[in-house]
């Protein structure tokens, strides 16, 4: 600390940006108690305001002030969130934690993948920026996923994107969705990361809302693995990659952790802007870094920028940290101590190297041109203390700005309106007239299924996305899981899935969640992978409203429930609060990702019939249930009530183990889990993967199940899988699945000759068949139709 | 062993104990080049021996012959490979790859995508890639016919042989004067076409081209990305089974090993 830090510094002492600003030194807060800071506009609560206060003894400085008003942000410190959040860690047992290197509360968790092989992976939001500004939104989401990565110690080597979009026919639909779908390419196919997969969701209640969610996993060398702490006194505090600007300031505190209404000015400014060529170089430039093994502690700049560095860094190691905030390399020299502090400019990293590393460091930043500028050092002080030409401008505990934040004991009670929601059944409604009962409708509804927004052929969307590069993609979009090979030698690798049923979550969180996670795992099970990991991406609407917080704390208590139950540990993940515009919140969406692991991807299950698998048997394995309500059928009549499907974990884990068996002992040629759209989405799917179609008759599920051929098709019973096999493969399943005493039915068989699906069974007309060319357009045609004609607009405008 | 986690441009895997083993292809690494390792990878299968460039070092350290893999060199925001021909290393790539000297042959150059691009602004080969004439990044398995068979990187297919590579970019319209083109034509210089839909508006429905002396060759599609079983585009065989890509990196390899032993 200098000694006269009130006085201000003469004019001819500094460079002229300095001068634009009074500085509010340490000593000019403790001087001037009284004078009024503008908490309420950084997003503070009063009550918040006051407890700063009491931890520094006087007022907090102005840079002070920015740093806890990010930091203590919903977005930051989870203060809505963390009370429920503990249940992850507290739901599991030594088992789950066996594989498990890092757990939550780092960048990102760690699993062990055998032979000296470590992963890691997390989903994160982007859902408020990419509704202001789609394609940087999208675009730094990807951005600041993958730095989360790299922080880790690992090669990042894909992405995967949830999405979550208004109604497909929404005017605003056509603005955001072409826009976030080239922002995640434009950034993510320029990193050279394969997209493996993801969702596309059309909904209304995501109108205003849409949900960009992105998943990033990257492999290391046990030996890799890199912490965010600063340690060893003396060592030197470095900043490296883009230079600071004024992008995104507040986008923690002001985008993430409020609802948008239309009273407030624009939010764009606090978008920020990416550079995905900065990040390509920041990700070799790093890995040459981790392999010299020039770093001792990483972290990213992400929300809240150098407040959440230095704070996170300075309070996971042991002592505390000088820094000299006029080093920091700006693009704006105007910014003032505050806004650089809380710039979430991208493509940043923040390091700690020892002196000796000094020089070897410099040089890996030279041969890849990254800038960088050393801004102090760690010290054994236990104090955050940040300078401004020499004048203490931050002098604080950084565990008070990085952990001990505020913790809200939100009031939640069950909606006044969910019991009437759950006794209104699709059955009982007018939606269920004239259900489908003969053939020809039988067909028709099909084809009109496999034309719903939801259900459509997603191309026109991952079409946009690289999913070649790295040469070691082994299957991806639309299969049911992407997977990817790690290691050449052996064909070691990984799969993941991120699935989520807004509808069913609403009829029921606790189930939703649940039903999230089953989906997930049954996902990378068909695969052929065995479930590692969870990651988790909370979408949810205002932690303000007790009903909407009681659909958190239900989606979280049945996830860490169901979690325990199949033995897979949450390794991180993200909440998103606070979407919901004007009022209208939307559907309870907990995205659950799940991590599965191959001895070798080469097993992988592709989804769809194979062209030289003519005459194979198609086996349906699981229980078939009338269970409609939230279904995609109910939908397409315009229907959500009742009680989602049952979950039934005990079943997915067996069916699990049968589909992984099965891959790994290469019994089965095709694999597809049944989920939304049921049986009949499942079968056109399998048909359109290679457009090879089947002969398939469910008299055996409508004996067997006591259900007509209308739920056979379209009920979205859980823990269900087809499967083709070849028939000398037949007698050995069908061991294995009773063996289990799991439901296992033959109900047909792969035809590669006719082009169609056919079906029959006890209805009226006896048979229906489906030309895959019919299905295909209709199926194809649905993206294209509406967003192709955005981009026509965009190029009629552009001339 | 590929033991640690790869860097790009550490092309350290054993190559294969063969005599093509002998034939050293150099695979350049631009900031920004992205599809390098993949590029190695494939000289690897082929049964070559790949050495790593680097954009900053102007010597080729002696290899027989060079790739120019995909990716964004420099980000590609002034226009897709403007900046990386001027890069070091391209100066010995022009000076080699156009040496008329009887003595030394010409050096043998690919340029995939970017690689292309880059080409095209080194003006080794002729003509222009713009931005897709729909807009939008396009990923997907592409149908090719390879009409020229007699290039350096061509001459193990057939003529006229239908292949399918993975195609894969946002600037992969090819453009030329109508001079430029019919002398292309005239002179057999289209080395693949797209078939089964022009993919971008490509004039002619080129995909890639070779220069006068057919030492050089760039192409859009990514033949890289078709070498190995299980991760290229599909085709009759199964899902991701194609590895029609290869047949471009054995042409060289097997010519080089037996120019040189």
């Amino acid at each position: 600390m200098t000694e006269n830090a009130s006085e201000q510094p003469t004019a001819a002492e500094v460079p002229v940006h300095q001068t634009q600003f009074n500085i509010d030194t340490v000593a000019n807060a403790a001087a001037t108690p009284e004078t009024e800071l503008p908490w309420a506009e950084l997003g503070l609560k009063e009550d918040e305001f006051h407890r700063i206060v009491d931890i520094l003894g006087r007022r907090p400085t102005a840079a002070e002030l920015a740093m806890y008003s990010v930091m203590w942000s919903e977005h930051c410190s989870y203060k809505s969130s963390k009370v429920h959040l503990r249940q992850f860690g507290e739901k599991v047992t030594e088992e789950m934690k066996k594989d498990l290197m890092v757990g939550i509360g780092e960048n990102a968790g760690v699993t062990n993948l055998g032979d000296g092989w470590a992963v890691t992976f997390k989903i994160e939001s982007h859902n408020h920026p990419s509704y202001v500004e789609p394609y940087q939104g999208a675009a730094t989401g990807i951005g600041g996923i993958v730095r989360d990565i790299i922080s880790m110690g690992a090669r990042p080597v894909g992405v995967m994107d949830p999405l979550r979009f208004g109604d497909i026919d929404h005017p605003d639909t056509k603005r955001v969705l072409p826009g976030v779908v080239s922002g995640i390419g434009g950034y993510g196919n320029s990193l050279g990361l394969p997209n493996v997969g993801g969702e596309v969701v059309f909904d209304s209640v995501y109108q205003d809302n849409p949900l960009v969610n992105a998943l990033a996993v990257g492999v290391m060398r046990h030996e890799d693995i890199r912490l965010a702490n600063a340690s060893g006194v003396g060592n030197k505090v470095v900043l490296f990659g883009a230079r600071t600007g004024g992008d995104g300031i507040g986008g923690a505190s002001v985008l993430a952790s409020e609802s948008f209404d239309d009273s407030k000015p624009s939010k764009r400014p606090a978008v920020q802007v990416g550079d995905p060529f900065a990040e390509k170089v920041l990700i070799e430039c790093c890995l040459e870094l981790f392999k010299n093994e020039l770093v001792e502690g990483i972290q990213d700049l992400g929300a809240a920028g150098i407040s959440c560095a230095t704070s996170e860094l300075a309070s996971n190691g042991e002592g505390g940290m000088h820094v000299e905030l006029t080093n920091v390399l700006l693009r704006d020299p105007t910014l003032t101590p505050g806004e650089i502090l809380m710039s979430e400019s991208q493509e940043r990293m923040m390091a700690v190297v020892t002196p000796q590393n000094v020089e070897a460091f410099e040089a890996v930043m030279g041969k890849w041109g990254v800038e960088y500028s050393w801004l102090g050092e760690v010290t054994d002080t236990g104090r955050l203390i940040i300078e401004w030409n020499g004048e203490t401008i931050v002098d604080v505990d950084p565990r008070t700005v990085a952990h001990d934040g505020p913790v809200y004991e939100r009031p939640y009670h069950r909606p006044s309106w969910q019991d009437e929601l759950q006794a209104d059944t699709f059955r009982a409604s007018p939606a269920a007239q004239n259900l489908p009962a003969t053939a020809e409708e039988l067909g028709s509804a099909v084809v009109e299924l496999m034309a719903q927004p939801n259900m459509a052929n997603a191309s026109w969307i991952t079409d946009q996305y690289d999913r070649f590069v790295g040469g070691n993609t082994a299957l991806s979009v639309p299969d049911d899981a992407g997977v990817i090979r790690v290691d050449e030698e052996t064909g070691l690798g990984v799969a993941l899935s991120t699935d989520c049923n807004g509808r069913y979550a609403y009829l029921d969180p606790y189930t939703g969640a649940q039903l999230a996670l089953a989906e997930s795992y049954r996902n990378v099970a068909t695969s052929g992978a065995i479930p590692m990991a969870v990651s988790d991406c909370l979408n949810f609407g205002s932690p303000e409203d007790p009903e909407i917080m009681w659909q958190f704390a239900e989606s979280v208590r049945g996830l860490a429930d169901a979690c325990m139950e199949l033995g897979v540990p949450v390794t991180g993940g993200n909440v998103s609060l606070y979407n919901q515009t004007a009022g209208r919140a939307i559907h309870p969406t907990p995205v659950v990702g799940v991590l599965g692991k191959f001895d070798d991807v080469g097993r992988r299950t592709p989804s769809g019939f194979q062209r030289w698998a003519d005459g194979q048997a198609i086996y349906l394995l699981g229980v078939t249930r009338d269970e409609l309500d939230g279904s995609e059928f109910a939908r397409m009549r315009g229907h959500l009530g009742g009680l989602p499907p049952k979950v039934d974990l005990a079943a997915e884990k067996t069916l699990g183990e049968i589909l992984i068996n099965a891959s790994r002992d290469g019994m089965i040629d095709s694999a597809h889990d049944l989920s939304e759209g049921g049986l009949a989405a499942a079968l056109a799917e399998m048909s359109l993967r290679f457009g090879v179609g089947a002969r398939v008759a469910v008299d055996g599920i409508c004996e067997r199940d006591g259900v007509d051929a209308f739920t056979a098709l379209f009920s979205e019973s859980q823990a269900r899988a087809l499967v083709a096999l070849p028939r000398s493969e037949e007698l050995r399943f069908t061991d294995m699945t009773s063996a289990r005493g799991f439901a296992a039915l033959r109900i047909g068989v792969v035809d590669a000759e006719s082009g169609g699906l056919e079906v029959t069974g006890p209805f009226e007309g006896g048979s229906f068949g489906i030309g895959l060319d019919e299905l295909k357009e209709a199926w194809s045609s649905v993206l294209p139709s509406r967003f192709d004609t955005a981009i026509e607009a965009t190029e009629a405008l552009m001339k | 062993m590929s033991v640690e986690t790869p860097l790009i441009g550490d092309f350290t895997a054993a190559p294969a104990q063969s005599r093509l083993a002998g034939a050293r292809i150099g695979v350049v690494t631009f900031p920004g080049t992205l599809d390098d390792r993949d590029a190695a990878r494939a000289v690897r299968l082929g049964g070559g021996t790949p050495v790593a460039l680097w954009h900053a070092d102007q010597s080729l350290h002696g290899v027989d012959a060079v790739v120019l893999p995909g990716g964004f060199s420099y980000g590609d925001y002034l226009r897709a490979g403007a900046i990386a021909r001027f890069a070091p290393v391209m100066d010995t790539i022009v000076k080699e790859a156009q040496a008329k000297d009887t003595s030394a042959a010409a050096l043998p150059v690919l340029g995939i995508c970017n690689g292309f691009q880059i080409l095209t602004e080194a003006h080794l080969l002729p003509g222009s890639m713009i931005k897709n004439n729909h807009l939008k990044f396009i990923c997907r398995d592409q149908a090719l016919r390879v009409e020229n068979n007699q290039t350096a990187w061509t001459s193990q297919f057939t003529d006229d042989e239908i292949i399918a590579i993975p195609l894969k970019n946002q600037d992969g319209q090819y453009v030329a004067d109508d001079a430029t083109l019919a002398q292309l034509e005239d002179e057999g210089r289209v080395v693949f076409r797209y078939v089964g839909g022009n993919p971008n508006g490509s004039r002619n429905d080129i995909a890639g081209i070779t220069n006068e002396a057919g030492n050089v060759v760039g192409l859009m599609p990514h033949p890289e990305h078709a070498v190995e079983a299980g991760y290229g585009p599909d085709d009759t065989t199964g899902m991701r089974n194609g590895t029609d890509g290869l047949t471009l990196f054995t042409s060289v390899i097997s010519s080089l090993a037996g120019a040189t032993k």
